[in-house]
């Protein structure tokens, strides 16, 4: 049990903080996706490194195997990229939008257009 | 025997309802195909709520694949409860929608919206339906992607960034749920909800469990809006179209709940989530903040919408109260409070869609005099009102009548001497609607110009609902009661 | 028709009367026959169910659960008897005034006025027979909102002040301190019953008796005990009709007739008697008694003297109740009839010489007693009841109270009594002094009576204050039946 042996953990905090960091700290939209899909995959990480044996292989039985990998969290991490796809793609349309009523994509300037806009009405 | 797969007829009868609904591509044929979806979805809620036995539970194995193999579904007297209330809001709902969105969303894209409403649902349902944590992860994904399409579908281009940030701060919540499940699957190898609890019990309070137990807690505090991760919910619920602010006020956050309550008591185990952790200081002192502090923002709004939206993130920390208690009689105000809210908050809703119609405009200042030119619509908001404040005969009674119980029975005074002073500020909010709606003078000629039937009739019924439930309690409480006991009882 | 069916029958007319009222909003006269036929009605309603309770029968009705446990019911017992007695009865006699009021000075919103007149009928029977305390307090609830509507009739700024007002004491009050009261009642007993002799047994200790004592006392604001009575001359921004009938029977009567109701039916009167824990509350109904006096004598508008005499009298009430002989209880039941029927004569009084003459002060009614002979007598009939001479109904009360007081040698009860009796005196003599001994001012404008039906309605309700003191056998009757249960 040492810090090398966990170093798939350690891979995969670093990612996570690092796309919340990037979350919050961004006020760019664009990069604000980038750090959600950073975020994301280090899930996928969590998940898929505990189901890897060490000299297991895929599981498909024969007689000359005998350790196989966990293949669950494999199925599981699938669904979860297509989820993550899929909130990327929503997320990319959402901002070409923005981007076509604001003419901007950094949040500060669309708080501002939107409290602007508020004054005048 | 079509009633053994209720269950996952449930589910998957608004599921399938939304790919014909692209098909077709008419806006008509989509109304009625959404409506007919969840009509049904609601007779099949109601048939299972009265079905399912008290004290078990109806279990349905996907695909005949055995539990922990495959995925199960299970319905016990808390997720029928939760199923109901859903699909009775959707059913009303997608009735309202069909003039209200005619006003609020451009008619080409009719079709997308029920297409997205009836995905919606189906989600939410799933979420209520499902027993395999994993799964619930997927259709709380569904319903969340569905619910961002469905906030942006306006014209309001505030709508669009709004929704994106619900997008960040719903997805981030998602991740860290799921990241609480991994973490669960790594210490128990199970995602079946029932063996996940077992095992548990074996497992202990070991630190991933406990940071499992953190990240979960917190994931899904963003999705119900928990002060102080609530900052999406009023931007998203001001700007969305009327329709989507009701639907998703009475359903989004009060299914998320469900999913805290299952987790916490069910799968965790109350002594496992709230003494462990300390989970009853932090819940109590962040109930008490969202309460006490959302409502005070809800007095300042300019904006009908905007106070309605920040009166949830109040009564969300009812809720959270009522779990935080942990004793019969709060879990019974938690799960009762989610639907009588519910159905106050989408009377509410409904009836400002109305006012969107007709005035074109939620400012409060442009609210006066509006009894003169909408009468049933103000009266409606003011019975629904009282009902949020909690007044005798008001669904919101029944409520804070087993809050103040149970904070009593734990014997902390001043939690129940909060309770009554937060409501008193709701009722200062709704009081500055009145003295706007019946004591102003209307600016300009007044002409009455009542909201039309389609959109009064179905808010008019969540209105006497709200004043039913508060009589005649027996449906509404004893199923509280039965889904309480079934939280606590977990799947045994 | 039996009895359960009068008490529905009591509780359902007037609903319906609100509805018939909305329905002839287009034809004045026909709006106006169907609330006084309705008051009729339901006098007649609550007049069938007398000799029955007279003769020992509390006749009961259960509709369906509120809660687990506490059921929408409905229980006629004496005390609940005389005030639906009492409030039904006025209703008849207030409306005539009202049709002449309302009509006299070109009131706006008749319509909303009279159907919101006949709802506060309604939730006041449903106090006065309530048999448990959440019914009541449903019903209390819903008083206060469906007069609202009443207090801010004029709509301006004046009238949302005075409602704010209204709210805030009255719901803030009630939801704060009256439901927390019956939720410690019904976690610590498992019971919300009126029940004769008090449902209270060994669970609450003699300290948390007085702490729930405070929280009923306090939380039912309709009372006015100080420091919760400042909901009372807020209101009086109303038309006066509301002001005598809600602000001087129905609404603040409600509210003592609860106090009453509180410490007889669930503390019982025998079981708190000699607790130390309860000593408080004559002293804080004393004190309000005379500083709400010192209050009226210091206040030259008309309907303010009124309204803080009234947060005086009701704390008789209170007083009365709170020394906790058998009694001066008797003597607090007979208190709220007496009281009702005096004080709604002094309100019509003040209403009627505001359309005759527009006068809102005490310091402009000099003389005016010359020109409306009528008003000016009953209203020095008004006052001797409220001092509590004979030959006026004030003084039976006063009577039963001050022999409770002697009786259990409450000696600082009958100097609050005594003392707020010459009190009473200083502010209302006066003011039949200046009517018709005083010289009017030059200039004054020529005017008669107030409309016919105004004054008619005075002199019946000042007959009928000169009547109790001559006939006090039906209240003292219920009273007694009360004390015997």
């Amino acid at each position: 049990m040492s810090f090398a042996s966990h170093y798939s953990y350690w891979a995969t905090i670093v990612l996570m903080v690092l796309g919340l960091y990037i979350l919050i700290a961004r006020g760019n939209l664009i990069k604000k996706l980038v750090g959600l899909s950073i975020f994301q995959t280090s899930v996928y990480l969590l998940y898929i490194a505990p189901g890897k044996l060490i000299g297991g292989t895929a599981p498909i039985i024969a007689e000359q195997f005998r350790i196989y990998s966990n293949p669950l969290p494999h199925v599981l991490i699938l669904t979860a990229i297509v989820v993550g796809v899929a909130t990327l793609a929503l997320g990319l349309a959402l901002v070409v939008r923005i981007y076509e009523a604001y003419g901007s994509i950094e949040e500060d300037e669309i708080i501002d257009r939107d409290r602007k806009a508020g004054q005048d009405a | 025997m079509i009633s053994e797969h209720l269950p996952i007829l449930q589910v998957v009868l608004p599921l399938l309802a939304a790919p014909l609904i692209v098909l077709f591509r008419h806006a008509t044929l989509a109304w009625l195909l959404a409506a007919a979806a969840s009509w049904c979805s609601f007779v099949i809620a109601v048939l299972l709520f009265f079905t399912v036995p008290a004290g078990g539970a109806f279990d349905y194995a996907l695909g005949s694949w055995a539990a922990p193999w495959g995925i199960g579904y299970r319905i016990d007297s808390a997720s029928a409860y939760v199923l109901v209330l859903v699909s009775l809001i959707a059913s009303v709902v997608v009735t309202y929608a069909r003039t209200s969105i005619a006003a609020e969303v451009d008619r080409d894209s009719h079709y997308l919206f029920y297409a997205m409403f009836v995905l919606c649902l189906g989600g939410l349902l799933g979420i209520a339906a499902t027993n395999d944590a994993f799964n619930l992860f997927v259709f709380l994904e569904i319903s969340s992607l569905s619910s961002y399409v469905l906030i942006a579908i306006g014209r309001n281009r505030r709508a669009l960034h709004a929704a994106f940030q619900y997008l960040i701060m719903g997805t981030i919540g998602a991740t860290f749920y799921v990241i609480g499940v991994g973490l669960l699957y790594l210490m128990t190898g199970t995602l079946n909800m029932a063996d996940m609890a077992e095992r548990l019990a074996q497992v202990g309070e070991t630190r991933p469990v406990l940071s499992a137990l953190a990240f979960i807690t917190v994931g899904l505090s963003l999705k119900i809006a928990l002060f102080p991760l609530h900052f999406w919910l009023p931007n998203a619920y001001a700007s969305a179209p009327s329709v989507v602010s009701a639907f998703l006020a009475g359903t989004a956050t009060k299914v998320s709940v469900y999913v805290l309550m299952r987790f916490l008591f069910s799968v965790f185990g109350a002594r496992l989530s709230l003494d462990a952790l300390h989970l009853f200081d932090v819940l109590v002192g962040l109930s008490i903040a969202a309460t006490v502090a959302a409502s005070l923002v809800a007095l300042f709004q300019d904006d009908l919408k905007r106070m309605l939206a920040y009166s949830s993130v109040a009564q969300v920390g009812y809720i959270t109260l009522g779990i935080a208690l942990n004793n019969a009689d709060g879990l019974t105000a938690a799960v009762i409070h989610l639907f009588n809210h519910g159905i106050t908050k989408v009377a509410l809703f409904m009836l400002v869609g109305g006012i969107v119609l007709r005035m074109g405009t939620t400012r409060f200042s442009d609210m006066a005099g509006l009894a003169r030119r909408m009468p049933f619509t103000a009266f409606g908001f003011v019975v629904a009102g009282l009902s949020l404040i909690g007044v005798p005969a008001s669904a919101g009674f029944v409520t804070k009548w087993y809050l103040v119980m149970a904070a009593l029975e734990r014997a902390h005074w001043w939690l129940a001497a909060l309770v009554v002073a937060t409501s008193l500020i709701s009722a200062l909010y709704v009081w500055r609607f009145v003295e706007m709606a019946y004591l102003r003078e209307p600016a300009g000629e007044v002409r009455r110009a009542e909201a039309p039937l389609s959109l009064l009739i179905p808010a008019w019924i969540m209105v006497l609902a709200c004043t039913y439930f508060g009589l005649e309690t027996s449906y509404s409480l004893t199923g509280a009661q039965e889904a309480a006991a079934a939280l606590v009882r977990g799947f045994r | 028709m039996s009895p359960q069916a009068a008490i529905l029958a009591a509780l359902v007319l007037p609903v319906a009367g609100a509805a018939g009222i909305l329905l002839a909003r287009r034809r004045p006269n026909l709006r106006e026959a169907v609330t006084l036929s309705c008051a009729a009605a339901l006098f007649g309603c609550v007049l069938l169910l007398l000799p029955v309770v007279l003769a020992g029968g509390r006749p009961a009705v259960t509709l369906f659960q509120l809660l687990p446990g506490i059921n929408f019911a409905f229980r006629v017992e004496p005390l609940g008897m005389l005030f639906a007695l009492v409030a039904s009865g006025l209703w008849i006699v207030n409306s005539l005034y009202s049709i002449g009021y309302m009509r006299a000075n070109r009131e706006h919103g008749q319509t909303r006025f009279y159907a919101c007149f006949a709802l506060a009928l309604a939730c006041t029977m449903g106090i006065a027979f309530a048999s448990n305390l959440l019914t009541l307090f449903l019903f209390y609830e819903m008083l206060t909102l469906v007069t609202y509507p009443l207090v801010t009739h004029h709509q301006d700024d004046e009238a949302r002040r005075g409602g704010r007002t209204y709210m805030i004491y009255l719901l803030g009050s009630s939801m704060a301190l009256l439901l927390v009261a019956i939720i410690s009642t019904w976690l610590g007993t498992g019971n919300v019953e009126f029940t004769p002799g008090g449902l209270l047994g060994n669970e609450f200790t003699n300290g948390e008796i007085g702490l729930l004592l405070a929280l009923f006392v306090f939380g039912i604001g309709k009372a006015a005990v100080m420091p919760f009575h400042r909901w009372l001359p807020a209101a009086m921004v109303a038309p006066t009709p509301v002001s005598a009938l809600l602000h001087a029977v129905a609404v603040v009567k409600a509210g003592v007739f609860t106090v009453l109701k509180v410490i007889v039916y669930v503390f019982g009167v025998e079981r708190i008697a000699g607790l130390s824990s309860v000593d408080w509350l004559p002293f804080v109904a004393g004190f309000t008694i005379i500083a709400a006096s010192v209050v009226a004598l210091r206040s030259d508008n008309l309907k303010r003297r009124l309204a803080y005499s009234t947060i005086s009298q009701l704390s008789y009430v209170v007083l009365a109740a709170a020394i906790l002989a058998p009694l001066s209880v008797i003597g607090a039941a007979l208190h709220i009839a007496a009281h009702a029927a005096g004080k709604i004569t002094l309100f019509f009084a003040a209403g009627a010489i505001y359309t005759a003459a527009h006068k809102t002060q005490v310091s402009e009614l000099d003389g005016i007693g010359r020109r409306m002979p009528l008003t000016m007598t009953a209203f020095a009939i008004g006052a001797i009841s409220m001092i509590g001479l004979p030959p006026a109904a004030g003084f039976i009360s006063k009577w039963y109270m001050l022999q409770g007081a002697v009786s259990g040698a409450h000696w600082n009860a009958v100097a609050v009594i005594a003392l707020s009796t010459l009190l009473n005196a200083a502010y209302f003599l006066p003011i039949v002094y200046r009517a018709f001994f005083a010289k009017s001012a030059a200039g004054e404008a020529v005017h008669g009576e107030a409309p016919p039906l105004m004054v008619a309605a005075l002199c019946i309700t000042a007959a009928a204050t000169v009547l109790l003191f001559f006939f006090p056998d039906v209240p003292l009757a219920l009273a007694r039946l009360m004390m015997a249960d």
